[in-house]
């Protein structure tokens, strides 16, 4: 331990150092030797044992590789990660901050974004993996909920709202096609189905599926305008109370997450859940987490999708070993082991044409698992609304059904 | 010189952090936080607070888990005593529950979640033979909106707790005595115990109860382990707003801790009234010369809370093991299909660094408390002066004080100093919780020392250093070993703290156990919980096997 | 004073304004003063004044010297005075010889010197070979002799007893006292007993103050 302190002293004064010299993205080689012994403190979300691990792998590929030491800051929220740039601006740290770099998008992002406590001018499209990047065909990774990427952030990985149910349990016939399908069905099956307490990511994308499905998609596209916000919710509304009669529990209470649910799945207290990485079943059933009866399906008219990216905050410590670290993620190497479903599943974002044939190879061998669809049977992508109406939403869950009634 | 040091080195560990960080919490709850601009005394937070859905209905949860976790459990450990003291099944018991007392609220919180959880353990055994069950029923019992299994969970701790701190009353009261005196004036043993006995007792344990209130009305790790999801305690919503993105929710944070605050004051308030009838209606009993002769269901009662709040934990522990190693577990399978090691594995590169932090912040928090609870005891001893009711009260403060209330504050002060998320802060914050216990718990034994023997190493000619040194602490090896498990166990069991002033990059077993409790997975939580319950346990067989190996060859030092 | 002996200058104990004791006396060396009175009187506190721990509880002044050195300026460790209680106390976590070692002035620096000096005490009192013992094993006769030894290596100037043959039988109180006195004299000690057995004021030989009467 006192040697770490000692180290992260030490790398301390060196970032200090380095900031005279200015983090240029551009000049590659510099920003490789500014990086040697610096530590990130790389700040994620650490609900997943499998993240954690992938995670755990990147580091001591990093260290040795290019002498970077990776910390995972496990978070069970991105926004202790943002309030903590946020509170540190306040403080007035404009420098040495204890965020290096952070797993992020949506309203996180665009908060960041708009407070300007993102390192910029862009860096993302700098990186030297970025020729491998598939930006035109996958338009949330410069987009990110509406909101332009700019470089800002560098895209990590793909992640697209699927459904997962017991095929055991269920025959495949009579899986719900749509939004109200599901409520039909869970209306047949009282109490086998449930979302993640809002503003959990996975419950909140939930809600968000059911607005795209049933509000006027052109409305979302845009800042919520107070006016309309009522009306054009009132079909969410609706559709939650009623479904809420028939959820798990009676919708008294509420998985807390994706990982509850699936445990819940496990335990056959819910016949449908759904996720919003299309391999987590597989990797599930690889784990023994659930049984290798699992099976996913989507809704044929469209699930929500988005990218998730990692970005560095203005007063980053170890900037140069924040972008090293990025340019990694998106390596061939890095997101060929992560869309692996022994290791994590999560899709990638770089483009098969643009991979050397070696790695294209790579990705086609890997096992995407009895219960992952293929990408071509996966549904058409829905864009994410606005981040305003992902808070607004979020708001209005809260008012309406955080008391008991 | 350095003992006189003791206690006002102990007072401002004490007194510090809890009066800057309540100040820290209280002015940005009135409008004042210079870093957000906010210079100007307003009530506006303090509104947005009450327009928050709910709040009224999170802060009664609050106010009512406080009062009858401690009524409970109190009169759990009461009719208990009452019952049984002095007889052989009270030291079988005794030794049943003593070990819970060392296990971190959030491990026991886990074990009762995984035993009376619909596809708990319980259900399993008994499905689907008796039940009918293939499935688990869908039956809201952990999360139950009224917050009961929350209040069960922190039952469960709290007993061990008051039994501890009864049983070092006991002593002080002619308990035999007063039982043969109204046993011979008619009285049944219970009411002869409770009308005889108790109050005397309970006039030792009063601070110990106020801290049962405090804790269990402001409680956040149990709260999100066990407690309501949607209109959840009053405690665990503002640790939300703590972690909010936006800034400026500190000020609603602040004002949510200002109430946490009122309403802990308000449950203390509320049991002085308990306090009140409780004597009122004894005295009434006596005067009425009301005998309860009757009282065998009583007994069985107490006893029977006791054994049962010891069972479940052991139970529920038991079923966390299991699933830290189960294969595929499906309900209502009573055992796993097949058994892996591949959790543990797959865990280990993860779980050692929040391993050494809790082994770090534990040992020197334990090694600084230990330093000072002994330079106290010395000044104490030295000066002649027993500390007064004042001086206890201030020594209970971080027990009385709700951790919301002012760790949140410290946070605050933390990070302007830049020091935040840094070991001594944490080890800072954690002196302030482990300072208390580990005082409490050498103060007996201290006393209990044979003075005569210092004084005869002085009249030897030896120094005080020397004394101290070659006779007192051997001498007392084993009880300064009991402090020093006492304070590693209160650190390792910290969760509000560590997560406050850790601020996510330095994490314990038990924050990163209660951060995974959302996700439900058995096989994760299993492992954490075994650290959870092995490290403070090695603690306390430190303190036991340590000095009767060093001191195997002397009679006079063993036990 | 250059005077050698005990020289007790006015020593005044009192409780709460309540003077329990004073007194003026001299102790030549190898005799013994006998202090009596019945429990709570104060002697106990007088001679916890003399070795210097007196619970701050009680108020104490006047002066002691003994071979003229004021032992009431010094700190409790350098007054060498040898104290016995009616409790041997031997330290549990010690054997018999690790007792008697701890007792020895640091000035005595070779293990070897040390160990044999404390053998050769334990033959002083009748105890040869019993080094290796856990004074837990030990007689309650044996006990007081290894207190007595243990007192005596320490080379004390004086010695304060405190009801030290108390809780000895009769036959072992008789040869405690000749034990004790004859050492005593031997090494030319004053010493300051306190008791409220006639018998020990008796054998013991010297003047006798009664107190709080």
């Amino acid at each position: 331990m006192l040697k770490r302190l000692l180290a992260a002293a030490l790398a301390c004064a060196a970032s200090f150092a380095a900031h005279a010299e200015e983090v240029d993205p551009a000049d590659w080689d510099q920003v490789l030797q500014q990086a040697q012994g610096q530590t990130v403190y790389f700040n994620a979300w650490g609900g997943a044992e499998n993240i954690n691990a992938y995670i755990e792998w990147a580091a001591g590929e990093l260290k040795k590789r290019y002498k970077v030491t990776l910390k995972h800051v496990k978070l069970d929220d991105t926004a202790h990660a943002v309030a903590t740039v946020v509170a540190e601006k306040a403080a007035g740290r404009d420098q040495g901050g204890s965020v290096d770099l952070v797993w992020i998008n949506g309203e996180n992002f665009a908060a960041m974004k708009e407070r300007g406590l993102l390192f910029s001018p862009g860096w993302a499209e700098n990186l030297p993996n970025w020729r491998y990047v598939d930006y035109e065909n996958k338009p949330t990774i410069t987009t990110d909920f509406t909101i332009p990427v700019e470089g800002l952030a560098s895209p990590w990985g793909m992640a697209q709202l699927v459904f997962f149910y017991d095929s055991a349990r269920m025959e495949a016939a009579k899986l719900p096609r749509n939004a109200d399908e599901l409520l039909a069905w869970a209306e047949a099956n009282p109490g086998r189905f449930s979302y993640p307490q809002p503003p959990d990511f996975t419950g909140s994308s939930f809600l968000k599926q059911v607005l795209l499905e049933k509000a006027d998609r052109s409305v979302l596209e845009r800042p919520v305008d107070e006016e309309i916000f009522a009306e054009a919710t009132k079909p969410l509304s609706d559709y939650l109370d009623a479904l809420h009669k028939v959820a798990w529990r009676s919708g008294r209470a509420f998985p807390q997450n994706y990982p509850a649910m699936k445990q819940l799945l496990a335990d056959g207290e819910l016949d449908i859940i759904f996720a919003f990485n299309p391999a987590e079943a597989s990797s599930a059933i690889a784990n023994g987490e659930l049984p290798d009866t699992v099976r996913s399906f989507t809704f044929p008219g469209g699930t929500l999708a988005n990218t998730h990216f990692v970005a560095i905050p203005y007063n980053a410590n170890a900037k140069a070993g924040a972008l090293v670290t990025a340019n990694f993620l998106i390596s061939p190497e890095a997101q060929v082991r992560k869309e692996d479903p022994a290791y994590w599943g999560d899709p990638t974002v770089l483009s098969m044409d643009k991979l050397e044939p070696d790695a294209r190879a790579a990705f086609a061998s890997i096992d995407l698992g009895v219960a992952t669809l293929k990408p071509e049977e996966l549904a058409p992508a829905l864009g994410e609304p606005h981040p305003s109406w992902m808070e607004r939403i979020e708001d209005e869950w809260k008012r309406r059904y955080t008391a008991e009634n | 010189m350095l003992n006189r040091l003791g206690p006002t080195l102990t007072i401002l560990l004490l007194t510090g952090p809890i009066a800057f960080g309540l100040a820290g919490t209280v002015l940005p709850a009135l409008g004042f936080l210079p870093a957000l601009d906010g210079m100007k005394f307003t009530l506006a937070h303090l509104r947005d607070l009450f327009s928050e859905p709910a709040i009224l209905i999170s802060a009664g949860l609050s106010l009512v888990a406080g009062v009858v976790t401690a009524f409970l459990s109190l009169l759990a450990v009461m009719l208990f005593v009452a019952g049984f003291a002095g007889t052989r099944a009270f030291g079988r018991v005794q030794h049943l529950v003593s070990p819970l007392l060392s296990l971190p609220h959030a491990a026991a919180a886990f074990a009762l979640a995984f035993l009376i959880a619909p596809s708990g353990m319980l259900a399993r055994l008994v499905s689907p033979e008796m039940t009918g069950w293939e499935r688990p029923p869908d039956l809201l019992i952990v999360n139950d909106p009224m917050g009961l299994s929350m209040m069960a969970g922190l039952v469960v701790k709290e007993i061990p707790f008051l039994l501890l701190m009864t049983l070092a009353a006991l002593p002080q009261v002619p308990l035999r005595e007063t039982r043969m005196l109204t046993a011979s004036l008619g009285y049944g043993r219970v009411a002869g115990f409770v009308l005889g006995s108790w109050p005397a007792i309970y006039r030792q344990i009063r601070l110990p109860v106020f801290a049962v209130i405090a804790f269990a009305s402001s409680v956040v790790d149990v709260a999100m382990i066990l407690g309501p999801t949607r209109t959840a305690p009053l405690a665990a919503r503002l640790v939300t707003w703590m972690n909010d993105p936006d800034l400026s929710m500190r000020y609603l944070a602040s004002a949510g801790a200002l109430l946490q605050l009122a309403v802990t004051g308000l449950a203390l308030a509320f049991w002085l009234g308990l306090e009140r009838l409780g004597a009122a209606l004894s005295k009434r009993a006596a005067i009425r010369g009301w005998r309860f002769n009757q009282d065998a269901l009583l007994r069985a009662a107490g006893l029977a809370m006791m054994i049962l709040s010891a069972g479940i934990v052991f139970a529920g522990l038991a079923t966390l093991a299991l699933w830290s190693f189960a294969g595929l577990w499906q309900f209502p399978d009573a055992l796993p299909a097949s058994f892996t090691l591949r959790t543990w594995m797959r865990m280990l590169p993860s779980i050692l660094e929040p391993l050494q932090t809790t082994l770090l912040a534990g040992l020197l928090s334990t090694l600084i408390a230990s330093v000072l609870a002994i330079l106290c005891l010395m000044h104490e001893e030295e000066t002649g002066r027993r500390p007064g009711r004042g001086a206890l009260t201030l020594l209970y403060l971080p027990l009385l004080v709700p951790q919301v209330a002012f760790v949140f504050g410290l946070q605050l002060l933390l990070i302007y100093a830049g020091v935040l998320a840094t070991l001594p802060a944490l080890v800072l914050a954690h002196l302030v919780f482990v300072m208390p216990y580990a005082y409490l718990s050498l103060k007996e034994p201290w006393y209990a020392f044979d003075r005569r023997y210092d004084w005869i190493a002085a009249s030897l000619g030896k120094g005080r250093a020397r004394r101290f040194f070659s006779v007192r602490l051997p001498v007392m090896t084993r009880a300064v070993l009991t402090m020093a498990a006492v304070g590693f166990a209160v650190s390792v069991g910290l969760y509000l703290p560590t997560v406050l002033v850790g601020a996510g990059r330095l994490t314990t077993v038990t924050t990163e156990a209660v951060a995974l409790a959302s996700g439900g997975n058995g096989r994760v939580i299993g492992v954490y919980a075994f650290w959870q319950m092995l490290l403070p346990m090695m603690g306390f067989a430190v303190a036991t096997f340590v000095p009767a190996l060093i001191f195997r060859r002397f009679r006079g030092m063993q036990v | 004073m250059g005077e050698e002996g005990l020289f007790l200058d006015g020593v005044k104990i009192a409780l709460g304004g309540r003077v329990l004791v004073e007194l003026t006396r001299e102790v030549p060396p190898g005799e013994v003063l006998t202090v009596m009175g019945p429990s709570g009187s104060g002697k106990s506190s007088l001679l916890a004044y003399l070795a210097g721990f007196l619970d701050p509880a009680f108020g104490a002044s006047g002066r002691a010297w003994v071979d003229g050195i004021e032992i009431t300026a010094l700190p409790a460790e350098e007054r060498h005075a040898g104290v016995l209680f009616q409790d041997p106390l031997l330290f549990p976590h010690m054997d018999v010889a690790g007792n008697l070692i701890f007792a020895l002035p640091q000035s005595l620096k070779s293990r070897a010197a040390r160990r044999a000096q404390a053998e050769a005490a334990l033959e002083g009192v009748g105890l040869a070979g019993m080094g290796d013992r856990d004074p837990a094993t030990l007689s309650g006769g044996q006990k007081a002799r290894v207190a007595l030894a243990r007192v005596l290596l320490s080379a004390p100037r004086m010695l304060l007893l405190d009801e030290p043959f108390s809780k000895l039988d009769m036959e072992l109180r008789q040869q405690m006292r000749t034990l004790v006195f004859d050492k005593a004299r031997e090494r030319g000690l004053p010493v300051l007993l306190v008791t409220h057995d006639e018998a020990d004021a008796e054998a013991a030989g010297g003047e006798i103050v009664r107190i709080g009467s």
